[in-house]
């Protein structure tokens, strides 16, 4: 038990095109401690040897989707992610596609707005809710399925592990299509498929998607992107053929 | 000088400011929010375990309605609630999640028919009534009479976040992410906007503004342990405490959750609980229905963290290397409950402690987790001592909380208190008042004392480590200014922080760059921190009485004689050390809920004099309206029908109730 702690090095690759630094990795080592997470590991590695270090945690709980950046090359969360996971040596860089904020932050907030505006992700309803009278009923298990799409935060792996999207840079991405899904599911959203169609029925939408499914494996909500991707493009399909 | 206009500016993006900024666009006028983070990554997606609203739907819901929400708010608050602003709110919540439902969020919803749940460790079937299949379900929480708390399985905050922000995309809100407001603009009397710094490029510029709204949620960071998120360092209270003439409220009163993850501070729900989860330690015995024989696991939060801190010091504790701890035991909830209501949890306990809550025992101590204090507002919104300025929130102290709050009852006040002052904004916009009548000179001396004190901090000579005096505070505030409080501890404390006060103007800055630049924003708002930290010790110090959180050892009696009063601190000049403190009375005389024991905890208050007076009177009150409705007996007890905006009046209704 009492073998000396891990001596880690966290490779990460930092620049600030603010003040037009370019990218170059800098190696920071911490000793390993009890349950070590890369929030707290980030956060020693600021406190003590670059004060000037750029990353984005809020809740550290994984719950916020603030903090997600490559990990090993991979995208993930970095509050959630267990330093004794991974080898000595881990290395950090900010999330592709996303405009670099600096360092390991990069601007999701943008395309999130970008997202939520094009694909209107909000409920569309004619009426104006009674407030005062006893709600609309809803059979427990649509809530239930449609909580299961509700989900997604917004963190953005599924955008940086998306092989379409290196190609297509105007690609909705897996939390678009999820979006879709998920006002497509709620009935108090009066949008038929015919409008979904007018906005997810191209190659930017739910056509364009190559079917890697990067999205799916990387996802630290465990969505079911990869059968509400398909289903979609079933239903868009009947759209379209009609 | 940039210099940007608006109607209305709301300072936080989470769900109370969000939903002001919808009330106000909706009513015409232009807002701009202005959030640390994307909004969607504010501290309220953590609210996991719901809201409270008394719709009354379920089997354990029935009979439910405001009456009985507010009598469980007002004894949840150890009567230092204002009972007014509890009416307004336990009116209003029904129409809030309803409107939430119909903007998207999916409430879980009641199933007719038999259904297995546990309760006081007992497994029991509940027969849910056919009449509401498909409304909104609620689970039990603590402190209340009836199962009240409306929920989304255990991601209520995020789902109500999402539905709120996508609101306000749809509302064309602009949000200006990662800006911060560092200083409102004022002449004393009138607020005009903030200087507002943005954290990327670290340009300044002023947002004029003929309202400003603070709601940038509560202030948990100025302790080590807490449940909060990083961004909860309450630099909008802070802000608003440095014009020197808003006044901050009941800042000593802070809650402590009683279940957060050991060591890490991150927050499992109330509703573990509320759906049946125990506390049980080292040997694995359930020690609360020892302490508290009625509402065990189940009493109001301040009560059941001190009771697990005392049976920790009685020696009953996990002792690991990091301190000692208790056990949340949920695994008689089932695989099927937990992976469907409680999957958050399920989710924390995998990631943070590498265990199966299925299975295995959760080990948790309590931390810090709300401010019950904040800037002291009235009941339309309107902060005090400074026109044009309003707070709703966590920020706020609107005061429906009192010395404690009960589980489900914030994430409630965040989108009600937004309903309010959505409106009391806009009505102000529209009135004479509301006009601006400022100068860009004024603008000018704001925006060149901000860019002055971040000049000082870059380039200055000062040689003090920001992290080190944030450490520092931190560990006093949970050390000496925590669940148990003593008058040597705190004053200590106070004296301590003033001391890291004095050296915090003297922070020296490696890196010298002006944009994004993490040890700078330390170091500003350490300044900040300290001020609403040294309010705190220093309330803390003054209030010689416990009530709700605010635990004295050495005075450990509800003293209604003395304290039932609300603590208004101020900081009226920049050199002060201390806050200047005041007190305001809470009229007993007008309470609808007259003081008495709250129903579990202590019962040994020292009585205040109008209390038996009062008491007499309201039963005189209930006989003579014996025949009357409920609404005409609480009309003649508290009347509080005036401060209820147009839009939200008329009576809730709830299935199998008369309204009329």
């Amino acid at each position: 038990m009492s073998t000396s702690p891990r001596i880690l090095t966290l490779r990460v690759l930092r620049s600030s095109p603010v003040e037009g630094e370019a990218p170059h990795w800098e190696d920071f080592r911490v000793e390993e401690a009890e349950g070590m997470t890369l929030f707290l590991a980030l956060t020693e590695v600021r406190e003590r040897l670059a004060p000037s270090l750029q990353f984005d945690f809020v809740c550290r709980a994984g719950i916020c989707g603030s903090c997600g950046m490559l990990i090993d090359g991979k995208p993930g969360l970095a509050c959630c992610a267990l330093t004794r996971d991974h080898g000595t040596t881990i290395t950090l860089a900010p999330l592709p596609v996303f405009e670099l904020i600096g360092d390991l932050s990069v601007n999701t907030g943008k395309w999130m707005r970008g997202t939520a505006e094009r694909l209107e992700t909000w409920i569309h309803s004619a009426a104006k809710p009674d407030l005062t009278a006893v709600e609309p009923r809803m059979e427990p298990e649509l809530a239930e399925a449609i909580y299961e799409l509700d989900r997604c935060i917004e963190c953005g792996c599924c955008v940086a592990g998306c092989g379409t999207l290196r190609m297509r840079e105007e690609f909705v991405g897996a939390i678009g299509l999820n979006k879709i899904a998920r006002f497509r599911l709620d009935p108090r959203d009066e949008r038929s498929d015919e409008d979904f169609y007018d906005l997810i029925g191209d190659d930017t939408g739910v056509f364009g998607c190559m079917s890697l499914l990067g999205c799916h494996d990387v996802c630290p909500k465990g969505l079911p992107l990869q059968t509400q991707i398909a289903f979609l493009r079933r239903k868009m399909v009947a759209v379209g053929l009609k | 000088m940039r210099i940007v206009y608006t109607d209305v500016l709301v300072v936080g993006g989470g769900l109370a400011g969000l939903r002001a900024a919808v009330g106000a666009r909706r009513r015409g006028q232009d807002v701009i929010i202005l959030s640390l983070v994307p909004p969607k990554r504010s501290h309220s997606a953590a609210a996991q375990g719901g809201m409270q609203a008394s719709l009354g739907n379920t089997f354990k819901g029935a009979g439910d309605n405001e009456d009985v929400h507010f009598e469980d708010t007002v004894r949840g608050s150890d009567w230092g609630c204002d009972q007014e602003v509890a009416r307004l709110f336990v009116h209003a919540a029904p129409q809030a999640v309803r409107e939430l439902a119909a903007w998207g969020v999916p409430w879980n919803r009641v199933k007719a028919g038999p259904r297995q749940v546990v309760m006081d460790g007992q497994h029991v079937t509940l027969t849910e009534p056919e009449a509401s299949h498909g409304l909104i379900a609620a689970r039990d929480f603590g402190g209340t009479k009836k199962w009240r708390t409306c929920y989304v399985s255990d991601g209520t905050g995020h789902a109500m976040l999402y539905a709120v922000s996508d609101q306000a995309v749809a509302e064309r809100i602009p949000v200006h992410e990662r800006t911060e407001a560092v200083a409102l603009i004022h002449d004393g009397t009138r607020c005009h906007g903030a200087i507002v710094r943005d954290l990327v490029t670290g340009e300044l510029s002023a947002y004029v503004a003929k309202a400003t709204c603070i709601a940038t949620g509560g202030f948990g960071r100025i302790y080590r342990v807490t449940t909060n998120a990083l961004i909860n360092e309450g630099i909008g209270a802070a802000i608003a405490l440095e014009t020197g003439v808003a006044t901050l409220a009941n800042m000593e009163a802070v809650q402590f959750h009683p279940t957060t993850i050991f060591p890490a501070g991150i927050l499992v729900t109330e509703g573990c609980r509320g759906d049946g989860g125990l506390l049980k330690d080292a040997s694995g015995h359930r020690f609360m229905p020892d302490y508290e024989p009625e509402k065990k696991e189940l009493a109001s939060r301040d009560v059941v963290s001190r009771r697990m801190e005392e049976h920790i010091r009685a020696g009953h504790g996990v002792k690991t290397r990091f301190g000692d701890h208790l056990w949340l035991d949920i695994t008689l909830l089932g695989a099927q409950h937990i992976n469907g209501k409680l999957r958050e949890v399920k989710e924390i306990c995998q990631h943070f402690l590498g265990i199966d809550p299925v299975k295995d025992m959760i080990p948790v101590r309590p931390a810090q987790h709300y401010s019950m204090g904040g800037i002291r507002t009235d009941a339309a919104g309107q902060a005090r001592g400074l026109a044009g300025l309003f707070a709703c929130g966590e920020a706020a102290c609107w005061d429906l909380h009192g010395f404690n709050r009960l589980g489900g009852n914030s994430v409630a006040e965040t989108v009600v208190a937004g309903m309010i002052v959505g409106e009391t904004m806009a009505d102000f916009v529209e009135s004479s008042a509301g006009e601006l009548q400022v100068s860009t000179a004024l603008v000018r001396e704001f925006l060149e004392r901000e860019q002055a004190k971040i000049d000082t901090l870059l380039h200055g000579n000062g040689k003090e480590n920001a992290s080190e005096l944030m450490r520092r505070m931190q560990d006093i505030m949970t050390e000496k200014v925590g669940i148990f409080r003593r008058g040597d501890l705190l004053q200590e404390a106070v004296d301590e922080l003033q001391a890291l006060l004095l050296r915090s103007r003297k922070i020296g800055i490696d890196t010298k760059r002006a944009g994004a630049n993490p040890e700078l924003v330390t170091a500003y708002r350490l300044q900040k921190m300290l001020k609403l930290a040294l309010c705190v010790a220093y309330g803390a110090l003054q209030r010689t009485e416990s009530r709700g959180a605010h635990f004295r050892e050495d005075y450990p009696r509800r003293d209604d004689a003395s304290w039932l009063k609300r603590t208004l601190a101020t900081w009226h000049d920049d050199f002060q050390t201390l806050p200047t403190l005041a007190y305001e009375s809470l009229d007993v005389t007008r309470m609808e809920l007259p003081p008495g024991w709250r129903g579990y905890g202590a019962k040994n208050a020292i009585e205040h004099p109008a209390t038996e007076a009062r008491v007499a009177e309201v039963a005189t009150i209930r006989s003579a309206f014996e025949r009357a409705d409920r609404y005409t007996v609480q009309q003649a007890l508290m009347p509080f029908d005036h401060l209820v905006p147009e839009a939200f009046r008329g009576r809730n209704a709830r299935p199998g109730e008369q309204t009329s």
